[in-house]
C-alpha cells in the first residue's frame, strides 16, 4: 500500500491532462504567434484554456495571463503593482504567514524603498482585521493576503477583508495568493473584491511550470518579463502551450462535481484528524474554529519528542509520503514562520508534519498512514534528542 | 598545436629496483584519467619518462585537467616531437617551435639539452651552444641569459627528438595502486573526504565505509556521501563504498549506555565494523578524518579510547590540521560544497548535549559490558546487510 499525502506540494496529473499535453507536443506543436494554420491551432488551445479558467472564476478571458507558475504569478502581482503604482504611495500590507513567493518579493520591494506592514495572525491563522484596518494609511497601495495557508490550512475570509479595506480606502489593490485555494473553493473575484489572484497548475492535477494570474480589467501593473510582447506584453515569451492546455483541462475537471469532491476531502480530513487525536503526544494545529472552517485538504500535526524529518523518513520507508511542517536541519535552522505565527510551541516547531490530500486520495490511504504512525511513534520515541 | 606530453614524475624517480612497479602504476593511472577525455591517446614509458601522445584530435585543456588529477605527476610538459632530427632539420624544427610558441621575441632564453641517444654526433653541451647560436641568428631580438632566463627551451634527443618549454605542475605524490589499500571511514562531513584524498596521494588505493542510520539520516544524506566518493574518485580511481545500516546498533547503545559516552562507544563500533570489512577486502589500514581537539570525540583521550579497539594501523592525515586548512584543501579538491549540504549524518544526530571529553578507557569498556547480550548479533546483521556501491 502506498499513501501519497503530500498533495499540497504537488498533485498527480489527471490522465486527461497528460493526454492533451501529449497531443499538443506531438501533433499541435505550432508557435501560437505564427501566422499559419499550425500557429492558429496552438493559439486555440490557449483560447480554450483561458475560457475554461475565466468561467471557473466568472471573469473575462482577457483578465487572465499565463505564467510559469504560482511563484511567477505572485512576483508579477506584487512587483508589478508596486512599480506601476508607486506614484500613489509606497506602503504594502501583507501577513506573517505568506508563502516565500510573496514574502521574498515583498522583501525585495522593501529594499527598493517600499514600506511593508506584516500582519499578525491568531492561533487559527486568521488575520487580525483590526490591525489590518489600523495599518492602512494614505500611502497604502496594495494588500496581499493568501486565501488558504499552505502549511496548516487556515482560510481567510477574503470577501470581508476586501470590503473592510475598500471601505477605508477605495483605491487599494487587493492581491490574493489562491494557490492552495483554487480547486478547493468556488472563487468569485468580482463578488469577493479581489483585484489580482495567483494560481498554480500542479496543485490541481495539472502540469508543473504553469500558472496564471487574474488581473482585474483596468488594473495597472508593470510586467516583470520583457520580450516579444506575447500576452499583450504583460508576460512575454512563447506561451507554454502544453502546460496551458493541461492546466485548462485540470481546471475543467477539478470543478466538475465540485461539491462532491470537496465533501470527500473533508471526510478524509475528519478521519485523519480523529485518528491523530487518539494518538498520545500528537497535537493537530489550527483547528480551533472547527474543521469545516479550515481548508479541506491540509492537516498540520505536531508529534512531541520526535523530529519531523525522522518521522518523515520513517513513514517514507513504509510508502507514506508527507511533508515536514517546517524545513529544518541542525546546520541551518529555518523554523517555519507560519507555525511560529500561530503560536506552535517552540519545542514542537521541529516536530511538525503536514498531511495533504487530493480528490484521488482514499480512506484506505488515510487509515494506512494512521496505522503506520501508531506503529512508528513508540519505536521512534526510543531515541529523543536532548 | 601540441600532439604530445612529456610527463615527469615526482618521487618515483628515487626508487631503486622497484621503480618499474611505480612507473607502470603511473602509466596506468594516466591512461585511466584520459579515458574520460575525448580523443585517443597512447601512453608509453621509456628511460625515466612517460610520454602521452594524442593519436586523434583532442581538447588540450581537458587532457591537461585530467592529468592534473593524477597523483605521481610532478610536471606535465606539452612537447613537440621531431621524428627526423639530423642536425639541420633539428635546428629548423626547434626554430619553428620557438617562432610559433613565442610570437613576441622580446625575451631572454637558455637552451637545455639532454642526449639519451649517445650515438648522436653532438654532446649535450654542444647542442646547447649550437642551438643557442642558431636561435640568436634566426631571431636577433632574443637574448641569452643562462642564469635566470625568461624561457628555458628543453631539447631531448632519444630515439626521437623532443622540444618543450612550458611546464604545468602536477599534484606530486605517488600513483594510486602502488602502496596497498586502506579503508576510509567516510561521513558526509568536510574532513573525511580530504583525509581519503591525502592518503591516496601517497599511492594508496581507497575503499570506504559509510554508516547510515535510517530514518534518522535520510536518503539524501547517503546520496551526499556517494557524491563525495565520486568526487574523490576523480583523483583516486573508483572507490568501493560499503554502506552499513547502523540504526539498531546506535539505538541499542543509546538504550544501554550512559548518554555522554554515546559518541565514543558508537565510534568504537564504527571502527570495529570498518576494520572487519577492511580485513575481508585486504586493506592494510583504516583512514579517518580526525583532528586533535576538533570535537569532543577527537580529544586525545577520546582518540585513545577509540583507537583501542583497532588492531590495524589507523591513518589520520589531518590529525594536526586546523579546520581552515582542511577547508582550503576541500575547496581545492571540490568536495567542500557537497560536504556542507545540510543533511544530517549519524555522527551529528546521536550526540549528547554534553559528551564526555576525557573518557577513561576503563569506564568506556565497563559501559560496553552492558551491550554484550545483543551487540555481536547486531554487528553481524549490519555486516551481512551492507550495501556496496561502486563510486566512479
Amino acid at each position: 500500500m502506498e499513501a501519497y499525502l503530500d498533495n499540497a506540494a504537488t498533485t498527480k496529473p489527471f490522465h486527461e491532462v497528460c493526454d492533451i499535453m501529449l497531443k499538443t507536443m506531438k501533433e499541435d506543436y505550432g508557435n501560437p504567434s505564427s501566422m499559419h494554420l499550425k500557429g492558429v491551432e496552438a493559439e486555440n488551445y490557449i483560447k480554450k484554456a483561458k475560457e475554461i479558467i475565466a468561467a471557473s472564476l466568472k471573469v473575462e478571458p482577457k483578465e487572465i495571463i499565463f505564467t510559469s507558475g504560482g511563484t511567477e504569478s505572485n512576483n508579477t502581482a506584487l512587483i508589478g503593482v508596486a512599480l506601476a503604482n508607486k506614484r500613489s504611495g509606497n506602503h504594502i500590507i501583507t501577513t506573517k504567514i505568506e508563502h516565500a513567493s510573496v514574502h521574498n518579493p515583498v522583501i525585495f520591494l522593501e529594499d527598493m524603498g517600499f514600506r511593508v506592514t506584516y500582519l499578525d495572525v491568531d492561533e487559527n491563522g486568521k488575520v487580525d482585521q483590526e490591525q489590518l484596518l489600523d495599518s492602512i494609511c494614505d500611502d497604502t497601495i496594495l494588500v496581499s493576503i493568501m486565501y488558504v495557508n499552505n502549511e496548516m490550512g487556515a482560510v481567510q475570509d477574503v470577501e470581508a477583508i476586501s470590503k473592510a479595506i475598500k471601505d477605508k480606502k477605495k483605491d487599494i489593490l487587493f492581491h490574493v495568493d489562491a494557490i492552495q485555494a483554487y480547486g478547493k473553493y468556488k472563487i468569485r473575484p468580482k463578488k469577493q473584491g479581489i483585484d489580482l489572484l495567483s494560481v498554480s497548475g500542479h496543485k490541481i492535477h495539472g502540469p508543473k511550470g504553469i500558472g496564471f494570474l487574474y488581473i482585474k480589467d483596468k488594473v495597472k501593473i508593470k510586467p516583470i518579463i520583457y520580450g516579444g510582447e506575447q500576452q499583450k506584453g504583460m508576460r512575454s515569451g512563447t506561451e507554454n502551450v502544453p502546460g496551458i492546455a493541461g492546466m485548462g483541462k485540470a481546471a475543467e475537471l477539478i470543478y466538475k462535481d465540485h461539491e462532491k469532491k470537496v465533501a470527500h476531502l473533508y471526510e478524509l480530513k475528519e478521519r485523519l484528524v480523529a485518528g491523530l487525536q487518539q494518538i498520545e503526544g500528537v497535537t493537530v494545529n489550527g483547528i480551533g474554529l472547527g474543521i469545516e472552517n479550515t481548508a479541506p485538504h491540509v492537516v498540520s500535526a505536531s508529534f512531541a519528542d520526535i523530529r519531523s524529518e525522522v518521522l518523515l523518513h520513517a513513514l517514507e520507508e513504509r510508502d507514506v509520503y508527507v511533508s515536514s511542517g517546517s524545513a529544518c536541519s541542525s546546520n541551518h535552522p529555518a523554523l517555519s514562520g507560519t507555525l511560529q505565527a500561530i503560536g506552535v510551541k517552540k519545542q514542537l516547531l521541529d516536530s511538525t508534519l503536514r498531511f495533504s490530500f487530493s480528490v484521488e486520495t482514499t480512506e484506505e490511504e488515510i487509515d494506512y498512514a494512521l496505522v503506520m504512525l501508531n506503529e512508528l511513534l513508540p519505536m521512534l520515541r526510543r531515541f529523543t534528542r536532548h | 598545436m601540441y600532439k604530445a606530453f612529456l610527463i615527469k614524475y615526482a618521487e618515483i624517480g628515487i626508487k631503486g629496483k622497484n621503480r618499474y612497479i611505480f612507473e607502470n602504476a603511473l602509466r596506468d593511472r594516466i591512461k585511466h584519467s584520459l579515458d574520460s577525455v575525448e580523443g585517443e591517446f597512447h601512453v608509453s614509458k621509456e628511460q625515466g619518462r612517460i610520454y602521452v601522445e594524442a593519436l586523434t584530435d583532442y581538447d588540450f585543456d581537458e587532457a591537461v585537467e585530467a592529468m592534473k588529477r593524477v597523483f605521481g605527476i610532478a610536471q606535465i610538459c606539452p612537447v613537440k616531437i621531431i621524428d627526423e632530427f639530423a642536425w639541420e632539420n633539428l635546428t629548423k624544427e626547434v626554430g619553428d617551435f620557438v617562432d610559433k610558441v613565442y610570437p613576441d621575441k622580446n625575451f631572454s632564453f637558455k637552451v637545455e639539452a639532454k642526449r639519451g641517444d649517445k650515438s648522436y654526433p653532438y654532446t649535450s653541451p654542444e647542442i646547447c651552444v649550437e642551438m643557442g647560436a642558431y636561435l640568436l641568428d634566426r631571431f636577433p631580438e632574443m637574448k641569452v641569459d643562462v642564469k635566470t632566463p625568461d624561457v628555458r627551451i628543453n631539447i631531448e634527443v632519444r630515439h626521437k627528438a623532443y622540444v618543450y618549454s612550458e611546464i604545468i605542475h602536477g599534484l606530486g605524490g605517488m600513483p594510486v595502486g602502488c602502496n596497498g589499500k586502506a579503508m576510509l571511514l567516510l561521513s558526509g562531513g568536510i574532513d573525511s573526504p580530504v583525509a581519503g584524498y591525502m592518503v591516496a596521494k601517497r599511492g594508496v588505493t581507497i575503499e570506504a565505509t559509510y554508516f547510515h542510520a535510517p530514518p534518522y539520516t535520510s536518503e539524501r544524506a547517503k546520496q551526499k556521501v556517494v557524491d563525495l566518493a565520486k568526487i574523490v574518485s576523480r583523483y583516486t580511481g573508483p572507490i568501493k563504498l560499503n554502506v552499513i545500516n547502523f540504526t539498531d546498533i546506535q539505538l541499542y547503545i543509546y538504550e544501554q549506555c550512559p548518554h555522554d559516552e554515546l559518541t565514543i562507544i558508537m565510534r568504537r563500533y564504527m571502527m570495529k565494523i570498518a576494520e572487519t570489512i577492511a580485513k575481508e577486502n585486504n586493506c592494510l589500514g583504516l583512514i579517518t578524518g580526525e583532528s586533535i581537539g576538533q570535537v569532543a570525540s577527537q580529544t586525545m583521550q577520546s582518540l585513545n579510547a577509540t583507537n583501542a579497539v583497532c588492531t590495524m594501523p589507523v591513518y589520520r592525515p589531518l590529525i594536526a590540521f586546523d579546520k581552515q586548512d582542511i577547508v582550503t584543501i576541500a575547496e581545492r579538491i571540490d568536495t567542500y560544497e557537497t560536504s556542507v549540504l545540510p543533511f544530517e549524518d549519524c555522527c551529528t544526530i546521536f550526540v549528547a548535549k554534553h559528551p564526555v571529553t576525557k573518557p577513561s578507557l576503563k569506564a568506556i569498556e565497563h559501559s560496553e559490558y552492558k551491550l554484550q547480550e545483543k551487540i555481536d548479533e547486531l554487528v553481524q546483521t549490519a555486516l551481512e546487510t551492507r550495501e556496496v556501491i561502486m563510486c566512479e
